[in-house]
């Protein structure tokens, strides 16, 4: 029972990782109706940002928080100005391929420099307060060790997913967001710079990326195929939780993960693939998506 | 003109004698590396086994002694479907005389077979399975560099001795892990030790918590882990995370390359067991090796094993074809020859090639350097033990080899 709770509790640390990453596929599809195939790779870069800011420059964990977020996303600024804008209002497909290109072709970049083993990162180790070292060792919770990180890293994306939702759907810069996904010829007409908007919607997703990157340094090797990895699953959560739906995302991430972890508890062999069978199904039963709307 | 034609019929003779002579005496090659190029072990073998073919092929001489050698090289993603249809075209189209590198284990033992029915030549570097000189060997197929039955009795041995008596395994769930899970457990169990569990995952895996936590709860002394490459790496480092060795619980790496120490840093590396076969800094020649391979390579890295390994194996081949006079085109002929001719290169010193296909050499036992006994990058090893070729691999009264049994 002991290793359950453990179990559950490391799935849920996973779900964070497929939470923070669908959340910003889920805000680009939403709002940009762009399949983003690029988002492994600028998760990538933010950890590979996180690397270089430490390494080249000094600039440690927490700023790297701050600072990788913000540089990838105006990278993907740059690349809805000059590429993606030009897809708007075709077929979703051109946008996937697209993006699917960059990908390949910014994994190898890096993998051409920085090879396929991955790059060290540690977990800081400041600021110091009582007995504890910025976010390294751990705490024993009875039934198992849980490195403080961990918990950190669930704390800390759960905080930035609800903020995201709150921003969206509560707020009045984010019902204009919804509102230009409506009829943004309409919104235009009320004098809101809509091409705009969106450019920094897309940074929003990428930025979400990128501080998962950032997130997961310290845990994974910064590797260029870090996000290729993930990015498959991820694709799967969004399908499960329904395509836009930024709440529906958030749950069902932290939700797989957990899945997820229960079967490399019961039955390691399926850990991969469990993700996928439920996705089947839930097609099957509902081919929107959990909580998805019917287009 | 009774002389005329019979000057006629000697100079026909001639000309059929001069070409038949030339027929056995083609000097063309082709090699080509099958490796990932791509993946989690690229940076194992990948563009360093290519390199490392092609210092092979410059460092023979052979083109000065008027042969012709091409070279080239695919990326097998680690799917033995794709290395087999790759494997095939080569063969039949490409006409490619040596398949080299082969990394993968589950790749290496589907390739295997297409060798053999297409009798053409493998040198395997990169595969550990030892089923490859064990039930599957065939007369085609060399296996040069390291394999399971060696890490385990080098690694495996030298734990158990140190008190290491309680095992849990975390194996990649193919060939390869499969087989070094077994290999291990056996001289677990000869050495008077106990595997207490063990549980497989999927290959490149990123996240290892769960099956730490099962590890962790197991008790047992030592987790060994029987994969590789990345996600041996991840492993470790996830490792240090749930404060496994601060338990005291000892980790295990059953195959490890610098390659993965160079990935992890000595900070999170240090201390760790490895076996390996060839190591840069052991002598003046393997450094004056590895430092022109490093300046080749795009990431500057220093050769691993499997690379030294293409390197070496493939000089080994052409010595076969010189010795043979001339390119037979027949795949068990080159490789009963290689086996004929003992070994000896600057890699991996003297040696020979058993009857099954396993090629002998010393297997050195090392410790990873602690950061401050480290002179500088890539100073990550020390010596502590070494076994001697004929001890490490499977001796051939254990072998299941066909080939034996004639």
């Amino acid at each position: 029972m002991q290793a359950l709770y453990a179990q559950l509790l490391v799935g849920l640390i996973n779900g964070s990782f497929y939470a923070l990453l669908s959340l910003g596929l889920a805000v680009i599809f939403g709002m940009l109706n762009i399949i983003n195939f690029a988002h492994g790779a600028v998760y990538m870069m933010g950890a590979f940002v996180a690397y270089f800011l430490l390494n080249l420059t000094g600039v440690g964990y927490w700023w790297a928080l701050l600072i990788a977020p913000i540089v990838v996303g105006i990278f993907g600024m740059i690349l809805e100005r000059t590429m993606l804008q030009w897809l708007a209002g075709l077929d979703h497909l051109y946008g996937l391929l697209l993006t699917f290109g960059m990908a390949l072709i910014i994994q190898g970049v890096f993998q051409n420099y920085f090879g396929s083993s991955g790059l060290p990162y540690s977990i800081p180790d400041y600021p110091q307060i009582g007995g504890y070292h910025g976010l390294q060792g751990g705490m024993n919770l009875g039934f198992m060790f849980l490195p403080i990180y961990r918990g950190w890293v669930v704390i800390f994306s759960l905080v930035v997913c609800l903020a995201t939702w709150y921003t969206i759907e509560r707020t009045r810069l984010g019902s204009y967001l919804r509102a230009a996904t409506e009829n943004p010829t309409l919104v235009r007409a009320f004098g809101i710079n809509v091409p705009r908007m969106i450019t920094l919607t897309f940074g929003l997703g990428v930025g979400l990326a990128a501080l998962a990157g950032v997130l997961s340094a310290p845990i994974n090797q910064v590797r260029p195929l870090m996000g290729a990895d993930l990015i498959i699953v991820v694709f799967a959560v969004v399908v499960i939780g329904g395509m836009g739906s930024i709440m529906g995302s958030i749950i069902t991430g932290f939700a797989l993960g957990v899945i997820e972890g229960m079967t490399k508890y019961f039955y390691p062999e399926a850990s991969n693939t469990v993700v996928f069978v439920l996705m089947v199904l839930v097609l099957l039963v509902k081919p929107t998506g959990l909580t998805g709307r019917a287009a | 003109m009774k002389q005329r034609i019979s000057t006629f019929i000697l100079g026909t003779a001639l000309a059929l004698a001069a070409n038949g002579g030339a027929l056995a005496q083609d000097k063309t090659v082709k090699v080509g590396v099958l490796t990932d190029n791509s993946g989690l072990y690229s940076d194992l073998g990948g563009a360093g086994s290519t390199l490392a073919a092609q210092m092979a092929i410059e460092d023979s001489g052979m083109a000065a002694k008027g042969w012709k050698i091409d070279l080239i090289s695919a990326d097998h993603q680690n799917k033995p479907d794709i290395a087999t249809t790759i494997a095939r075209q080569w063969i039949d189209v490409e006409k490619v005389d040596v398949l080299m590198d082969v990394l993968n284990s589950g790749v290496a033992l589907a390739v295997n077979n297409v060798v053999k029915e297409k009798n053409s030549v493998m040198i395997n570097s990169g595969a550990a399975s030892s089923d490859l000189t064990n039930a599957q060997c065939t007369p085609n197929t060399v296996h040069w560099t390291y394999d399971t039955y060696m890490l385990a009795h080098s690694t495996g041995a030298a734990l158990v001795k140190a008190g290491g008596d309680t095992w849990y395994f975390i194996t990649a769930d193919y060939a390869f892990g499969a087989a070094l899970e077994r290999d291990t457990t056996a001289v677990v169990l000869a050495s008077g030790g106990k595997v207490v569990g063990s549980v497989k995952h999927p290959l490149n895996s990123s996240d290892f918590s769960s099956f730490l936590l099962q590890a962790q709860a197991s008790k047992a002394k030592i987790i060994g882990m029987a994969n590789a490459g990345g996600d041996t790496t991840n492993t470790i480092k996830q490792a240090a995370e749930f404060g496994i060795v601060a338990g005291g619980q000892k980790l295990a790496g059953l195959l490890l390359f610098i390659s993965d120490v160079h990935s992890l840093g000595l900070n999170v590396a240090q201390g760790l067991n490895l076996s390996s076969t060839f190591y840069w800094d052991m002598n003046d020649q393997t450094r004056a090796f590895s430092k022109r391979f490093a300046d080749r390579m795009k990431t500057k890295a220093m050769p691993t094993m499997v690379q030294a390994g293409v390197y070496s194996g493939l000089l080994h081949y052409f010595k076969a074809l010189e010795a043979l006079g001339g390119n037979p085109h027949d795949g068990a002929k080159e490789v009963a020859k290689m086996k004929e001719i003992p070994t000896d290169d600057a890699l991996f010193g003297k040696g020979s090639i058993q009857p099954n296909g396993r090629a002998l050499h010393p297997a050195y036992l090392f410790e990873v350097k602690k950061p401050a006994e480290s002179k500088g990058p890539w100073d990550y090893y020390k010596l502590i033990g070494t076994t001697p070729g004929d001890q490490a691999f499977r001796p051939l009264s254990e072998s299941a080899c066909p080939l034996l049994k004639k």
